[in-house]
């Protein structure tokens, strides 16, 4: 029995057909595309199909609205700072509360900074309040960011109707839509969204290569300034192998579309279903009907998350959890924090995250194998006697200090 | 994932004296669920010898808090209370060979419960004004809390002078950004702005004579305790920041060895207010330092 891979939104394995696609652009095809001899150009050539790749599978309308960066995180900055500096007399930026940190933390540096952040909250289901969204777009309003889909629960914000807000108000819109390029289908000539951040690394092409997608014509400060790669829109010679990879996996993205969203719907579906009739104590945490086909975020109450993923680690199982010591940090995941989500449970969250790899006989598997180890780490807790949780936990368990 | 050692994944896949304890006389709860950690420790007492003649934990938490909790009962099992008083954070670590910086609060919170069962079984309160803060400084596991209160309780201006207090920053130096700005928010409280040319205040005087008697002293007062288990220590120089010294009899053996440098390293670095390594050196040298030593 090989090891289950239930972190897909974490990272994705490579798809072999997107390493042998890169190959030669390590071995005969080195060159540097900017290059006048043979060397150069055929790499040209090979980058100009990726980004025509990338084109197709987000739906852009000209190729040259693809920008090669070198991830997600890059994509992000370069979005949010690139508003920032071409409007410099806008010192608002509105986002959600539960972006990832690529959006979060640089909101927080640029508030040292003395540009005001509106971080608007979600309802218990992770859902984004619309009201307060609109009550907040503004002249003073650089950019307005949120994440297409959720890295945590996978629950999907509707970023094409508040793209549509924001243009009504004249105020730019980027999507952080890392987790949902790939498992969603995407038509960005359709939208008024102005900037979509993706990275590679999330549907099987490799780490250290993402995109930031472009509307022509918006207004747009370069983060790194140099050569003339990528129109000037960001310099740096290109990682050609990485490139020509998401190409490829862009384009085999786009084939499985359909079957992301039917038998990888169903599977994750199954899991967390055969969980839930198990388990007690145990709910799905984000909007349930309407998130990534591939997610699914249980919060399991009165254990913690890294006890339970290092025993399933044990049983070959990879997943991944929100609990606050899986990162060192002392409060468990903004995300489950944002959403209400009761510290009872907030530590004890799993997400399991699968992919067009993930067959069914794994899936039962970890059906089979999460009820006991559940049942193993409530024994040991203080708060759970028998098969239940005490009457009055907090009363129960009464510590000198808290 | 964490880098756990073997004794703590193995304590944590089979934990030891895990569950109630019927007829338990000392009781100690310690965290809550709203931090993520909370343990519960039982004793059974000898009130004629106060020998701990059984302990069992239930524990809500991580991987090292529920190996941190076994280990715990482990070692104070047969100890009279006052021995197992003496138990420390670094102990419980060190019995598990290491946890992450990140981690080290678990021992704590295992020293912590095993005060508040003693003042159970004895019918005293034990409270705690332990208060945990977001770690900063991951090389030496030091919090947020305990800078901010270093820098108000002396008045520190400089990121070396918290480096000197605390060690936070003296590793690898990337908290001290985060550091810049605790100061930046403490100096704000007394009116003062942040500086980052400011010179740092110099070491609490201490000449280098008197430094370097301050070291034999500390050294000295720690001979008795390591002559007793077989041992002996001797200060060989002093160079900066690294104090030679070389281990005798006992005391050096890999494990041992460990476990003493550290603790000698600790002695002295609360005897000179700054940052020093211990370094074994002579024929029965070690490449081995205490996990401090090491990441410095
Ligand atoms: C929603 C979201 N945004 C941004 C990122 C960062 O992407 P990258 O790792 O390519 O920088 C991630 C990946 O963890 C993500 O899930």
């Amino acid at each position: 029995m090989g090891p289950i891979y239930l972190d897909n939104n974490a990272t994705t394995q490579c798809d072999p057909r997107v390493i042998d696609a890169m190959m030669p652009y390590f071995i005969e095809q080195f060159g540097n595309p900017s290059s006048m001899h043979s060397f150069g150009n055929k790499v040209g050539l090979a980058v100009k199909k990726a980004r025509a790749q990338v084109q197709t599978l987000i739906g852009a309308e000209h190729d040259s609205e693809v920008i090669f960066t070198s991830c997600g995180t890059e994509s992000d900055s370069t979005a949010i700072l690139s508003a920032l500096r071409a409007q410099p007399e806008r010192k608002e930026i509105i986002t959600s509360t539960v972006e990832h940190p690529a959006v979060l933390s640089l909101a927080e540096h640029l508030e040292k900074e003395g540009y005001t952040v509106h971080r608007i909250g979600v309802d218990g289901q992770g859902r984004i309040d619309l009201d307060a969204y609109r009550a907040k777009l503004s002249p003073n309003v650089a950019i307005a960011s949120f994440m297409w889909a959720n890295n945590e629960t996978g629950t999907i914000f509707p970023v094409e109707q508040m793209a549509e807000m924001a243009h009504e108000a004249g105020v730019m819109f980027h999507t952080d839509a890392v987790q949902a390029v790939g498992k969603l289908p995407i038509d960005l000539r359709n939208t008024h969204i102005d900037m979509l951040s993706l990275s590679g690394h999330k549907l099987h092409a490799p780490k250290g290569i993402g995109v930031l997608y472009l509307k022509r014509a918006t207004r747009f400060r370069p983060l790194l300034r140099g050569g003339h790669q990528e129109r000037g829109r960001r310099a740096g010679t290109e990682n050609v192998p990485a490139i020509v990879g998401l190409g490829v996996a862009a384009e085999l993205a786009l084939e499985h579309m359909a079957f992301e969203n039917t038998t990888v719907k169903r599977m994750r579906d199954q899991l967390q279903d055969g969980i839930l009739a198990q388990v007690p104590n145990a709910f799905a945490t984000g909007d349930v009907d309407n998130r990534l086909p591939n997610t699914a975020n249980i919060a399991f109450e009165y254990i913690e998350g890294e006890a339970i993923l290092l025993l399933l680690n044990k049983e070959g199982i990879a997943a991944s959890s929100g609990s606050a010591c899986t990162s060192g940090s002392l409060e468990p995941s903004h995300v489950m924090r944002a959403m209400g989500i009761p510290y009872t449970a907030a530590h004890g969250t799993v997400r399991f995250s699968l992919s067009r790899h993930t067959r069914d006989c794994e899936i039962e598997r970890v059906i089979q194998a999460v009820p006991p180890i559940v049942a193993r780490l409530r024994k040991l807790s203080p708060y759970w006697a028998g098969d239940k949780p005490l009457a009055e936990p907090e009363k129960a368990f009464a510590p000198s200090y808290a | 994932m964490w880098d756990y050692s073997e004794k703590v994944k193995e304590h944590f896949y089979n934990p030891r004296n895990a569950g109630p304890l019927d007829g338990a006389n000392g009781i100690g709860d310690v965290g809550s669920i709203s931090c993520g950690d909370a343990l519960r420790l039982m004793l059974k007492v000898d009130p004629d010898s106060e020998r701990i003649t059984d302990a069992h934990f239930q524990t809500f938490g991580c991987g090292s808090a529920i190996a941190s909790s076994s280990a715990l009962t482990e070692i104070i099992k047969g100890m009279t209370l006052d021995e197992a008083l003496a138990v420390s954070n670094q102990d419980i670590a060190d019995y598990l060979d290491g946890l992450p910086p990140e981690k080290m609060h678990c021992s704590v919170m295992g020293r912590e419960a095993l005060q508040a069962a003693v003042a159970n079984y004895r019918g005293e309160t034990w409270s705690d004004d332990h208060e945990e803060g977001a770690l900063v400084c991951k090389c030496f596991a030091i919090d947020a809390v305990l800078i901010e209160d270093t820098i108000r309780a002396n008045n520190l201006g400089t990121v070396e002078d918290v480096t000197n207090y605390t060690k936070a920053g003296g590793g690898c130096a990337a908290c001290h950004e985060g550091i810049e700005e605790i100061l930046g928010r403490v100096l704000a409280e007394r009116g003062e702005r942040f500086d980052p040319t400011a010179k740092a205040t110099p070491a609490p005087a201490m000449g280098n004579l008197a430094r370097i008697r301050k070291i034999e002293q500390t050294i000295e007062q720690m001979r008795p305790t390591l002559q007793r288990d077989g041992g002996d220590i001797d200060l060989i120089d002093v160079d900066g920041n690294r104090i030679l010294v070389s281990l005798k009899g006992a005391c050096s053996g890999c494990q041992m060895e460990a476990v003493t440098l550290g603790g000698v390293q600790q002695k002295l670095i609360e005897a000179l207010g700054e940052f020093v390594k211990v370094v074994p050196v002579g024929a029965h040298a070690h490449a081995h330092g205490s996990a401090c030593a090491t990441e410095a």
